[in-house]
């Protein structure tokens, strides 16, 4: 690899995304709590999404205090806990899994501190894209953030319903890959209905990025997958996934399958 | 030495480890928090509010039969004798009055022993303010008395289920909430943790507890005391008397963390004591984790010590050697319990009962004229019948 060209050349999301663009596709993101609702059908989750037409994957890593999810992660956290899951682990599963899509590490700021600072490193040569981190808001702690930044993962970040203009520039200037939209005030899990303000959100962060925008946060139906594919470049599937999960792997994977045709036919 | 902070760090502890969704919402509660304390007609208010209804100031009270017990001037600083019974209610008075400051009518609140759960409901009756409690369900088991005492004052008690069903968990379960109503909510945390300015604005609020005493002191003992010593959960309540001596380099601070079944076993509470800095609920702090950084669950007899995080100031203080932390096991506290009450007829909070323990513990480590200080947290009225069933298992 050459290392001259690392500023120019785009990283594997932002190829991904460039290909997408392209195609005129919409991304379809699952997520995947590893180790839920074990240890192998999570890794079968994993692998069987691509060939589903998911485009890219959330892999999170389970955490013990899980405080921005919702009853249904914050089971399939439980549950992986209980299976001995932790962040070597899921980098091991992701390792496994060979994933043909890129691979986005979610997980909250303390598993990653305890980890050590060869973490991220770790986690490329295991094949994972990206990392986007819960509680590390921009400008929490500008160190960590140059160390997230500057490393060889992309680092994705949040945009929230209350995030004002100021700082989603902020946000913008230093996100890669993608921008991840939170779609309403609260935590992630499966809700009925869009909240009307999104189109509004996504006009304003659309006027300061070119960076492309994945929302998520309660996307349960394929309908909703829909609506938000023809305003977003990705929508992110998280609980109703896990949910999904919880009854067998193949009802996970049925799911995204309708998910990717709602949006495809948009 | 010297103190140096930045605003929202404690050294490089602290920090808004928090979901984007909050951002916002915490500069506007800091910006508000700034304007009010220059604000005197906010102080004022606060300040009435006190006395007259808190009853502030508290009394410093002699304490001659545990003073010869331990080999010192032991005088305690009598937090158990606010309304309803703890220090808890000196944050929720200046939080009520500051989210009624930002135009929001709903407030959300955490509770391990219950006593700030009891001390946001008493201010949010007191204010006409809707209260949401969430509290563990364990802890609503160990502590009755103050779930039927929200309840009577309107507040809503939500059992929080998830995890261990403690102190961690109810306050995991607070912030869902505030990260979903965040837009008309205000959330009152307990102690001095959470992303800034809660820390800070806590301690503020808590300081009060520190500059009466300090002042008591000098008048009573005309010198200020060898040791100031206070019960660490979250730790509000040693901040709040820790902070006016801060400066007073030649005045011992001791923290007295929960040792539970012992600081060598799995069983304890003392983050400060076998603790890693880590990051819990918003804020860089020490922290009981394992290897992977999940976070260990606490233990201890008291529910208001119970929980795997700290303050991040007292971190701070730990780190520069400016305080210094211990720990106290179940067993010692029962004892402290005991004897507070036998010795002086005042019956403490199974929290305050850890402070209590330490003295006893260390006598010997001070002349007999050398003055102690020693803060009463809270009232142990709440914890008669959790006390009496451990001591009947103990026979």
């Amino acid at each position: 690899m050459g290392s001259a060209s690392a500023t120019t050349s785009p990283d594997q999301l932002s190829q991904r995304f460039e290909t997408l663009r392209a195609k005129g596709r919409r991304a379809l993101v699952p997520y995947v709590t590893a180790g839920h609702p074990d240890i192998e059908r999570s890794l079968d989750l994993v692998q069987g999404l691509a060939d589903v037409g998911a485009d890219a994957i959330e892999v999170g890593v389970p955490f013990s205090d899980p405080m921005a999810d919702g009853p249904v992660i914050q089971g399939s956290s439980q549950r992986a806990l209980g299976h001995g899951m932790n962040l070597e682990r899921t980098l091991e599963l992701i390792a496994r899994a060979k994933s043909p899509i890129p691979v986005v590490l979610f997980s909250y700021l303390n598993p990653l501190l305890a980890a050590g600072r060869d973490v991220l490193v770790r986690a490329r040569d295991a094949g994972v894209a990206g990392v986007l981190v819960t509680d590390l808001p921009v400008g929490a702690d500008p160190d960590l953030e140059s160390w997230f930044g500057e490393g060889p993962l992309a680092f994705v970040r949040l945009v929230a319903p209350t995030t004002p203009a100021s700082r989603m520039r902020e946000i913008a200037k230093h996100g890669r890959g993608f921008v991840y939209l939170i779609s309403r005030l609260g935590v992630t899990g499966v809700q009925q209905s869009l909240p009307p303000e999104l189109g509004d959100t996504m006009r304003r962060l659309r006027a300061v990025t070119t960076l492309p925008v994945c929302v998520g946060f309660g996307i349960s139906q394929p309908d909703q997958a829909r609506t938000v594919a023809e305003m977003a470049d990705g929508v992110v599937v998280g609980s109703a996934i896990v949910r999904a999960a919880e009854e067998s792997v193949e009802s996970a994977l049925s799911l995204a399958r309708a998910m990717r045709s709602a949006i495809d036919a948009g | 030495m010297t103190v140096t902070q930045t605003t929202d760090r404690f050294g490089k502890y602290g920090g808004r480890y928090v979901p984007e969704t909050l951002i916002p919402a915490l500069d506007e509660l800091e910006a508000a928090f700034e304007s009010a304390m220059r604000d005197d007609s906010f102080t004022a208010e606060l300040d009435h509010l006190l006395k007259t209804y808190v009853g502030r100031p508290s009394p410093l009270s002699d304490a001659p039969r545990l003073s010869a017990k331990v080999g010192a001037l032991v005088y305690l600083k009598r937090e158990d004798l606010n309304h309803t019974g703890a220090h808890k209610i000196n944050n929720t008075v200046g939080q009520a009055l500051l989210a009624r400051r930002m135009g929001k009518r709903r407030i959300i609140a955490e509770t391990g022993a219950g006593q700030h759960g009891v001390a946001t409901a008493t201010i949010c009756a007191r204010f006409g303010l809707q209260c949401i409690v969430y509290m563990g369900e364990e802890d609503m088991r160990r502590q009755q008395l103050n779930v039927v005492r929200m309840k009577l004052m309107g507040a809503e008690v939500v059992p929080v289920t998830s995890g261990t069903r403690t102190l961690k968990d109810a306050t995991s379960e607070a912030i869902r909430d505030w990260v979903t109503t965040v837009n008309d909510s205000h959330y009152i945390i307990g102690s001095v943790v959470g992303p800034a300015p809660y820390p800070r604005m806590v301690r503020e609020f808590q300081a009060t507890i520190g500059r009466e005493a300090r002042e008591q002191m000098l008048e009573r003992a005309g010198r200020l005391p060898k040791t100031v010593v206070a019960c660490v959960g979250g730790g509000s309540n040693a901040m709040g008397i820790f902070h006016a001596f801060v400066p007073d380099a030649e005045v011992e601070l001791v923290g007295v963390e929960a040792a539970g079944e012992g600081v060598d076993t799995e069983r304890h509470s003392a983050s400060l004591t076998r603790g890693k800095p880590g990051v819990l609920h918003g804020a860089l702090s020490y922290l009981l984790q394992d290897e992977q950084g999940q976070v260990h669950p606490a233990h201890s007899i008291s529910a208001g010590l119970d929980y795997p995080g700290v303050g991040p100031e007292h971190s701070y203080l730990k780190d520069s050697g400016r305080a210094e932390y211990v720990s106290v096991t179940d067993d010692a506290a029962l004892d402290g319990f005991q004897a507070l009450a036998r010795l002086e007829g005042i019956i403490p909070a199974l929290e305050t009962s850890h402070a209590v323990a330490w003295i006893t513990a260390s006598s010997g480590r001070w002349k007999a004229d050398e003055p102690v200080l020693l803060c009463v947290s809270g009232r142990g009225d709440k914890d008669v019948a959790h006390v009496i069933e451990h001591l009947a298992n103990r026979r």
